[in-house]
């Protein structure tokens, strides 16, 4: 019988001769990092059990992102755990606020994580780390502290679901899309304790920021990672050559699915919005055009990319953002920052009237820097719309791609990207 | 273990941010935390329990981030346990880890508010004291036992000698 992608890394990864779904196994961990928010429990753990070093010093990343500039004084300490733990015991990728970015960014960016690794990170988004055809799953402090003292993770392999996507996206139509119609139709919980293998020809033709938002969201339907086969796409982007190695790393022919589910990306005629509360719950966007927004938020690992603000520019140019509407744009990374200044992005978005801010997680998951009062709603690109995610418990999420949350932020309400642009 | 408690009802895709508010997580310490359990959801909830109380929830508790703080919030707070028709995987794995005792039963929404509990997790059995009826426990892969057994995770690690 043959092997999923997945059970190939982590046969690969546990030192045993056979594996299959369902089994135990202690395996050797590539990469593990942690945040603001989880490392310092798990700092808390390693001291308690009285740690002398690391398992590998290099191959650890303490990421300051969740809270970062640090937004109080709470904040602040537990940013200096992180601070004073690299220090100590030498971590060499801790990255200071200004180096900083959002950690599913930051780490493949540079080349941190290849195909065929196996990443954990205290953050439930690491399965954003698939994309590259990594096994790449979200744990907490304690399995943190675990991988950074031993270098290894328990993990019970999972049943894969595939998921097949057939056709072009129509116009308007993105990654995001495809993942929120995905989310409607299987659920919360559709891939409870599974690995989501991405596959078929739209997501062969999709560049990698668009594959790093599908694998994004796996853990919104309860995977245990989202994950594409490795290809020329992913090749161009690591720039290195492994090609003989990674050209094996496909699921076999006749590997067992728990699940096949297909797609034909032409059916969906429009693009998606997730209603509160949650990212499941999902609408056409001409169906919610009567809904009023005063918030609009570009950024978070999930569309925070260069692509991301890129699409957000190209609706928002020339144009003012609704005078009821505060807009907040969040590159994930400090070279994506970058980058947009250098492509006049940064300004397309200070004269349309929006905040052009540092990377941090910030307001996606209700920190800081766009807190949302009582009866207060928000189109963002981030990834949860959990009741009170980004501030009071009466105020309202809708997920969307940048192209719509743009068009929202131009017309004051929920609005489709053909309505303000050609 | 024998664990007796009084029944909290909760729903399906209990997320953790309804368990703890990410606005929260600027502490690690479980008190602290768990003063601000359910904090958006049933105000004041921490004051309302009694050490022991034990949380009956439906399916795919603890959806959502990573935060390890959501099952030590619950800890924090003197909650016994929690039953669950299914969890969300990170929860689950961050409960067994740091021993906070979760348990899968399939007629948990046969179980109602203010019931009294009485959970013998080695007899694998939950006696309805109330309701007078039993329910069966799905019983923990072995490898899951033995890290419960030892007290978590990182007892574990010590215990096998890896550090």
């Amino acid at each position: 019988m043959g092997l999923t992608i997945t059970e190939k890394i982590l046969l690969r990864h546990s030192g045993d001769k056979e594996i299959y779904p369902g089994k135990f196994i202690l395996a050797e961990v590539d990469f593990a990092f942690g945040n603001d928010i989880t490392a310092p429990l798990a700092i808390k753990a390693l001291e308690e059990i009285g740690i002398k070093k690391v398992f590998n010093p290099k191959r650890i990343a303490l990421i300051p992102d969740h809270f970062t500039p640090a937004k109080d004084l709470s904040s602040a300490r537990q940013a200096k755990i992180l601070a004073d733990f690299a220090r100590k015991y030498k971590i060499k990728h801790y990255y200071e606020v200004g180096k900083m970015g959002i950690e599913h960014a930051l780490l493949p960016e540079l080349g941190l994580i290849n195909p065929g690794d196996l990443v954990i990170g205290a953050d439930s988004h690491t399965c954003t780390l698939g994309a590259l055809g990594a096994f790449a799953t979200g744990v907490g402090s304690t399995d943190l502290a675990g991988a950074m003292a031993i270098g290894k993770v328990w993990l019970k392999v999972p049943e894969t679901i595939k998921f097949v996507y057939y056709g072009k996206l129509h116009k308007w139509l993105t990654a995001k899309d495809v993942i929120l119609y995905t989310l409607g139709d299987i659920g919360v919980e559709g891939a409870l304790y599974k690995a989501m293998e991405f596959t078929g020809e739209t997501i062969s033709k999709l560049d990698m920021d668009g594959r790093f938002t599908l694998c994004n969201m796996a853990i919104e339907a309860g995977g245990k990672t989202g994950i594409i086969e490795p290809d020329e796409i992913t090749l161009n982007y690591i720039q290195r050559n492994q090609k003989s190695e990674i050209k094996n790393l496909k699921s076999d022919k006749d590997a067992e699915y728990a699940g096949i589910k297909e797609y034909d990306v032409r059916n969906w005629k429009e693009p998606a919005v997730a209603c509160p509360d949650l990212p499941s719950n999902v609408k056409p966007v001409s169906e919610l055009k009567e809904i009023k927004i005063h918030q609009v938020v570009i950024g978070s690992c999930t569309n925070g990319r260069i692509s991301d603000l890129r699409a957000s520019a190209k609706i928002l140019k020339g144009k003012r953002i609704h005078p009821e509407v505060r807009m907040i744009v969040i590159p994930a990374t400090q070279s994506i920052y970058l980058q947009a200044v250098r492509e006049g992005l940064a300004e397309i978005f200070v004269k349309a009237g929006a905040v052009f801010s540092t990377p941090t997680c910030g307001p996606c998951l209700g920190g800081h820097m766009g807190i949302l009062d009582k009866g207060e709603k928000c189109i963002s690109t981030t990834n949860r719309n959990f009741r009170g995610r980004m501030g009071h418990p009466e105020s309202e999420v809708y997920l969307a791609s940048p192209l719509v949350a743009s068009a929202s932020a131009i017309k004051g309400r929920i609005a489709h990207p053909g309505e303000v642009s050609a | 273990m024998v664990i007796r408690g009084k029944v909290w009802i909760f729903g399906d895709d209990i997320n953790t941010d309804l368990i703890i508010p990410a606005r929260f997580l600027i502490s690690s310490h479980p008190e602290e935390l768990g003063k601000n359990l359910f904090a958006d959801l049933i105000p004041g909830f921490s004051q309302k329990i009694e050490r022991g109380d034990v949380i009956v929830a439906g399916k795919n508790f603890g959806c959502g981030s990573s935060r390890e703080h959501a099952p030590l919030a619950i800890k924090g707070a003197g909650i016994s346990s929690v039953i669950a028709i299914s969890f969300a995987r990170i929860f689950f794995r961050n409960a067994i880890n740091i021993g906070l005792p979760i348990i899968e039963c399939k007629e948990a929404k046969e179980i109602g508010a203010k019931e009294e509990l009485e959970i013998d997790l080695k007899q694998g059995k939950i006696r309805n004291l109330t309701q007078h009826k039993i329910y069966d426990i799905q019983p923990f892969p072995e490898f899951l036992q033995e890290l419960i057994n030892q007290g978590g995770l990182l007892n574990w690690i010590k215990e096998n000698k890896y550090v």
